[in-house]
């Protein structure tokens, strides 16, 4: 039988990890994550959770760890937050690019200096290009839903993929969750079967030094994996309803984009919020909807051309730097991937930086006043 | 009962026709690890002289499943791979006897990039042998300064000889308490042998480390690689000892002699000749106080290990 | 090609390894006592234990051998060119 329990993002982490069976978890605490650490370290000792976990001195070591764990056979899990990503970032480009299949829960929040805890996406975007894919979630629900589901794309795709929500927001606000019956995430997810491993009986060596003409290939080898997952993704999440009756998927979200002249492109809690946006503005008349880019790497490009009409506006709100550049990071990624094609009219509002509010109202006046031609004067922190 | 040199197996780990330097001492030293292990192993490599010469995609010279990871990481991913097995053990998915995990490290990836993930896993206890090949540099990048570089030393990155002393790592071992570590030379390979099948055999950490002279990195002729590893064992430069939980538990032959005071150290002044990196204080001028500074550091040494015996 | 980046074993990863010598190490038997010095400190394993046979193929010429043999049954000898 399934169960019905009040959860923080952090404890729905935790209870995935478990659903999903999984063998390590090497692990080292960061707020807003520590929960998800502390939750996983509780159930280990108690033992709720068959499962081995490693208490490193550091982030660097939680994914060197990660990777050893991977290569010798097990489904592997993690979780960090900001800087603790940041520490990581050698070993990510390890892991990613060494095609080490696990999930990694990340805590999205800012980066220092200065210090500060609360959200926003400036972690795991500059983690974009190590190979990781990336989902983005906005609700306690998804995050258990994507770490499981993660397990079996990473798997399948032989790439490891992060699961980003939101701190505080996600990570420490208890919502209603659903955890279904064992047996359900059991069809739904087997057993780890490695493709490789590290085995005494069949010796072969990891990442060598290679010459240029084997790198290429290699590395050639990742991106097309990347395009191969996209399937992978919506496949994962139309059998995950199949068995659990829920239903986390597609690499977009969308809310009213059928009729839609405006659409609001985000990530994260703020793209869930973006829907009472598009509410609202369509109470004004502006026909706006909602596209919620859930999974971000692999891009979405196919799916994103498909939902966005010739000549439309699409109004990106994100929270993210990308500095020298005057604009987010999502909207360069949009345009780009876009470029040359509909003749969109893509706008890019930064907000939301360091975990400042926002609102389904302030949303929709930025909105509007993107689509009203007024200048940029609504990003926040001028 | 010591292992003679004639009991060691024929089995080879290291394969003939690898990348590196003629008469290298990591190489030697991995192999006869390799014949007090056996094979089942699994090996966590860092960057090194081992890596560089380990064969290019899709081959490799050693016969163990072997795993490159990032430089400061050998130890933490070692204890993943435990972690990894325990648990796979544990759930019944592996039967038997579960693989030695060890990794592979110089002294770079031991005394500097290294130190905290090994000093982590020394504090966890975690189930593994971490091995060094000391050769007192960063020989594979062109001989740079390490912190094992011994002082006066001319590296590519202290060209006049290193200022500072090198960091005593055996000692800091010692204070983590593992249950098991030793010192070794390659001019003692059934020594070297025996400490490495009684590190398989004790549950925990494990520290090995190796003393590896480099004819390219320390400039003598490579026929003298083991002369010199076994000048540095007679002079005092290299301590053999093993240790258990803090304690030295045992001083290794010849050893054992100079710290009893029942022999002389003796052939500092042809050690130290031998090397190009000493050069400049091997002169007329300098030689006399250098020695006797280096004669002072042994005996110091030599003192605080006794102390520090069971 | 493998998804992931794997090397399995094999002799003469670095091709030939015997070209490199300027010397090479020739053992008279006459002289040998069996002591496995050469076998134990050779850093390349190309002398085989039973036989103490040198294969010249991977050995490197850096003459450890000669220079622990204990009664000089190994003496290293200058490689002429074969071309």
């Amino acid at each position: 039988m399934s169960e019905r329990l009040l959860e923080t993002g952090c404890h729905a982490a935790a209870l995935a990890v478990r659903s999903a069976r999984v063998d390590v978890v090497a692990a080292y605490p960061i707020t807003p994550q520590s929960s998800v650490v502390e939750t996983v370290a509780s159930m280990v000792e108690e033992g709720t959770l068959d499962c081995r976990f490693l208490p490193v001195e550091g982030e660097h070591s939680a994914m060197a760890a990660c990777a050893g764990a991977i290569a010798a056979g097990a489904r592997v899990f993690t979780a960090t937050a900001s800087q603790g990503l940041l520490y990581m970032h050698e070993v990510l480009h390890m892991v990613g690019g060494g095609r080490l299949p696990m999930v990694m829960a990340n805590v999205n929040r800012a980066v220092f200096p200065p210090w500060a805890l609360l959200v926003d996406h400036q972690d795991s975007l500059s983690q974009r290009d190590t190979a990781w894919m990336q989902m983005y979630v906005a609700s306690v629900q998804e995050i258990y839903n994507a770490i499981i589901q993660g397990f079996r794309v990473a798997e399948g795709a032989q790439l490891p993929v992060m699961v980003n929500f939101d701190g505080f927001i996600l990570s420490h606000c208890a919502s209603g969750i659903t955890v279904p019956d064992q047996e359900a995430i059991d069809a739904f997810l087997p057993p780890y079967e490695p493709l490789w491993r590290l085995d005494p009986a069949n010796p072969s060596s990891y990442a060598n030094v290679t010459a240029t003409e084997y790198y290429g290939k290699h590395r050639a080898a990742i991106q097309r994996a990347h395009e191969a997952a996209k399937p992978l993704f919506i496949e994962a999440a139309a059998s995950y309803r199949d068995h659990t009756g829920m239903w986390d998927g597609d690499l977009l979200e969308l809310y009213k984009t059928e009729d839609a002249e405006v659409f609001i492109v985000a990530m994260g809690s703020m793209a869930a919020e973006a829907k009472l946006s598009a509410d609202a503005l369509r109470e004004r008349g502006v026909k706006a909807g909602v596209v919620r880019i859930r999974v971000y790497r692999p891009f979405p490009v196919e799916a994103l051309a498909e939902v966005l009409p010739e000549g439309a506006a699409a109004v990106v709100l994100e929270r993210n730097y990308s500095f020298g550049l005057n604009s987010g990071i999502l909207a360069v990624e949009l345009k780009s991937a876009l470029y040359g094609r509909k003749n969109l009219r893509i706008f890019d509002r930064v907000m939301g930086i360091g975990g400042q509010d926002l609102t389904w109202a302030y949303m929709a006046r930025v909105v509007e006043d993107a689509i009203n031609g007024k200048e940029a004067t609504s990003w926040q922190h001028e | 009962m010591a292992t003679r040199i004639k009991d060691l197996p024929a089995d080879e780990i290291v394969l003939s026709g690898n990348g590196a330097c003629a008469s290298c001492p990591s190489t030697l030293a991995l192999r006869i690890v390799g014949k007090a292990l056996g094979s089942n192993v699994v090996m966590l490599l860092t960057p090194s002289c081992t890596v560089a010469s380990m064969g290019l995609t899709p081959q490799m010279a050693f016969n163990y499943p072997a795993m490159n990871v990032c430089f400061a990481t050998a130890a933490s991913s070692a204890s993943g791979v435990m972690y990894s097995l325990e648990a796979q053990a544990m759930k019944g998915r592996l039967q038997g006897e579960l693989p030695t995990v060890i990794t592979w490290t110089g002294d770079g990836g031991t005394y500097d990039i290294g130190f905290q993930a090994l000093s982590a896993a020394a504090e966890r206890n975690d189930h593994f042998i971490h091995f060094c090949y000391n050769n007192e540099a960063y020989s594979n990048t062109g001989v740079q300064r390490s912190a094992a570089t011994p002082a006066f030393a001319a590296t590519t990155t202290t060209p006049g000889g290193k200022v500072e002393a090198k960091k005593n790592m055996p000692l800091l071992m010692l204070d983590h308490r593992v249950p098991y570590m030793a010192t070794a030379s390659l001019a003692y390979p059934a020594d070297l042998y025996d400490k490495v099948v009684k590190a398989k055999s004790v549950k925990g950490l494990k520290y090995i480390e190796i003393f590896a002279p480099c004819y390219p990195g320390w400039r003598f002729e490579s026929k003298d690689m083991i002369k010199l590893a076994r000048l540095a064992v007679r002079s005092g430069v290299n301590l053999l000892w093993e240790a258990e939980n803090g304690a030295i538990t045992r001083f290794s032959h010849p050893t054992k002699g100079l710290v009893e005071g029942s022999s002389q150290p003796r052939g500092l002044e042809e050690y130290f000749e031998a090397q190009g990196r000493f050069k400049h204080v091997m002169t007329p001028e300098r030689k006399e106080a250098f020695l006797s500074g280096v004669e002072a550091e042994i005996r110091a040494e030599m003192d605080l290990l006794r102390g520090r015996q069971v | 090609m493998n998804v992931h980046p794997i090397s399995f074993p094999q002799k003469g990863v670095s091709g030939q390894t015997g070209s490199w010598r300027m010397e090479r190490p020739v053992l008279n038997k006459d002289l040998c006592t069996s002591c496995l010095f050469c076998w134990v400190f050779c850093p390349e394993a190309v002398i085989d234990k039973e036989s103490l046979k040198i294969d010249y193929t991977y050995c490197k010429g850096c003459g450890i051998c000669a220079s622990e043999c204990p009664t000089h049954a190994i003496v290293m000898e200058k490689e002429v060119s074969s071309s």
